[in-house]
């Protein structure tokens, strides 16, 4: 009975207070969302950028070896543990550093800034080492999902009639070829991002970045129930959003796939 | 079953080509190298995980308290092949009986997980209707939220009842077995949508056989190919997660030695000063990671072609299901 008196203010966008410093808990949570979103987007973007571009080099010459370093990487991409890739970079570039040209710098460990004042280097300072480590994984498992789609792409008619048709291979294999091999790549994107908007519990604890992922981890040290239970409401509402999303741009991109 | 008749002469041929079509299985996959190099890695890690008993050099929470001075000791120092932890434990010895409990964890809660999963999707294939439909429901329930924080919220409340000493090795493989096994169910699911409209299936019905005995002996004997596919996998998956809740402290409780643990030890400030301590776990978790992808994606290729030999069955190439849906998540 408890519950369903839960799950009515749940529908009515009321999560309950925070048991540990009773605040309410869709407060606490929007005070974290913005450090979440920064160090997420960045995440998104450079996974993107990197991993479909070296998706899409190991598939142009598959079986050569630029393709065998790349897939070789993406396998101990996965089965690098992230909390363990988080510490070994915290181990090389903020304790121990790096001394080049004879001046010796660290990227700092933890937080987000040194200081109250906002100030655009330090931030991306703060940034770098978070961002690369929630990086790793999604670059190495989109990359070898981009590649397959790839390979699958060039077999196909229509990329032979391009290439028939006499254009250049740059211009096959982008204009023509990306284009339809990122179609089940949106689709995995899109399935992932929930997990990120939710917040990377590990490296935000390991790196003390104040976003969402942290707010749980304290939690759950507190056994703050409410709040936990608002996080999980919250991001298992994202997942089932985005599914949908994931859906519709599919059948958008590709007007082959329809929906009853 | 004994009740048909068949000429003793044709089972012995069906016996043969079983026979030829699994030596050929085993030829595929010995030249598939790398599975192979998974697979030596994998016996290795596991023969020192069960052998760790006569293997390890000390007893792994004897504190040697000769030479331990309150700070870790390098490796090489007074007999410590790897040093010791910040506590004076022979870092070697922890390490081997850490393997014993991370795979022991992960076997069994993979165990665990594809056998619900698989009695859960060959039901809900079989029958569909109504049962398909509110299975399916269910796995849906269970997809929809991210896996580490539903653990570690399952694990919280465990030892808010309790305490975290309630968080033992078989609450924690119940924890992941009880919330892995939807992934395993669609894809059971999937095989069997095909499989029951086959006409062996059709054959097995119409001389009389319960729903039950269809399923387990007709059925799923075809459906197992992907199964272990997944598991292999999965395993990895598992060892990732169960690391990952005993680094933040919500699985394996210290002192048992587990590879997620010690990392949380080596979060010590005398642990900074000590790299070895969070190289070494972690590069056994890699290692072993390593060997469960190379020996799960050889055994895809491997099985998928000798599931494209058979009349209407389709290779491919380039596999999709590239990993453990368990470890598709970011930390």
């Amino acid at each position: 009975m408890q519950y369903f008196g839960w799950l009515g203010n749940v529908l009515r966008g009321d999560l309950g207070y925070s048991t540990s410093n009773s605040e309410p808990v869709v407060q606490a949570i929007l005070e974290r969302l913005p450090a979440t979103l920064l160090l997420m987007g960045s995440s998104i973007t450079l996974s993107l950028l990197v991993g479909v571009g070296f998706g899409l080099f190991a598939a142009i010459k598959p079986y050569s070896i630029q393709d065998y370093i790349i897939t070789t990487l993406a396998f101990f991409g996965q089965s690098m543990p992230v909390f363990w890739l988080a510490l070994m970079m915290q181990l090389a570039f903020a304790v121990a550093g790096i001394t080049a040209f004879g001046y010796h710098f660290a990227l700092p460990s933890a937080g987000i800034s040194s200081s109250d004042e906002f100030d655009l280097g330090d931030r991306i300072q703060h940034l770098v080492l978070p961002c690369l480590v929630l990086s790793f994984l999604s670059i190495a498992t989109w990359s070898r999902f981009m590649r397959s789609s790839m390979l699958e792409v060039i077999k196909t008619d229509y990329m032979r009639t391009a290439t028939a048709k006499g254009l250049s291979r740059s211009a096959v294999i982008l204009r023509h070829g990306l284009k339809n091999a990122l179609i089940p790549v949106v689709t995995i994107v899109a399935l992932s991002a929930p997990g990120l908007v939710g917040g990377a519990v590990v490296t935000e604890t390991i790196f003390a970045w104040p976003g969402m992922g942290r707010l749980f981890f304290n939690a759950l040290g507190q056994f703050d129930f409410p709040l936990l239970m608002g996080y999980l409401v919250l991001i298992s509402f994202l997942v089932v959003l985005f599914n949908l999303i994931a859906d519709i741009s599919y059948a958008w991109l590709d007007p082959r796939v329809k929906y009853d | 079953m004994a009740s048909t008749t068949v000429p003793a002469s044709l089972v012995g041929a069906l016996d043969d080509d079983v026979r030829i079509e699994r030596h050929r299985t085993w030829k595929r996959f010995r030249r598939h190298r790398l599975a192979i190099a998974g697979a030596v890695v994998l016996v290795a890690i596991a023969l020192i995980a069960i052998f760790a008993k006569f293997l390890a050099p000390a007893d792994p929470n004897y504190i040697d308290q000769v030479h331990w001075q309150g700070y870790p000791l390098a490796p090489g120092v007074a007999g410590h092949i790897l040093g010791t932890d910040e506590n004076g434990r022979d870092l070697l010895s922890r390490l081997m009986f850490g393997a014993q409990i991370s795979l022991t964890v992960a076997l069994s809660a993979v165990f665990m997980e594809i056998v619900i999963g698989t009695v859960l999707g060959a039901i809900s294939g079989y029958y569909g209707g109504l049962v398909d439909y509110w299975i399916m429901r269910l796995t849906d329930v269970f997809l929809s939220i991210p896996l580490l924080p539903l653990l570690l919220v399952l694990t919280a409340i465990v030892s808010a009842t309790s305490n975290k000493a309630a968080l033992s090795f078989g609450v924690i493989v119940v924890i992941i077995g009880l919330t892995s096994w939807p992934s395993t169910a669609r894809l059971v699911r999937g095989s069997f949508l095909s499989l029951r409209e086959k006409e062996f299936a059709e054959a097995a019905r119409a001389i009389g056989n319960r729903d039950g005995r269809i399923i387990f002996r007709h059925l799923l004997p075809n459906a197992v190919a992907p199964i272990i596919v997944q598991a292999t996998l999965d395993v990895a998956g598992v060892i990732v997660l169960e690391s990952t809740l005993s680094f933040l402290g919500f699985g394996i409780q210290p002192p048992t030695a587990s590879w997620g643990n010690m990392l949380q030890d080596a979060l010590t400030p005398d642990a900074r000063n000590a790299p070895w301590l969070i190289l070494t776990p972690g590069l056994l978790i890699v290692t072993t990671l390593l060997g469960f992808s190379l020996l799960g994606d050889g055994l895809q290729v491997v099985l998928d072609r000798a599931i494209a030999q058979e009349p209407g069955g389709a290779a491919d190439e380039h596999p999709s299901v590239i990993a453990s849906p368990l470890t598709y998540e970011p930390g």
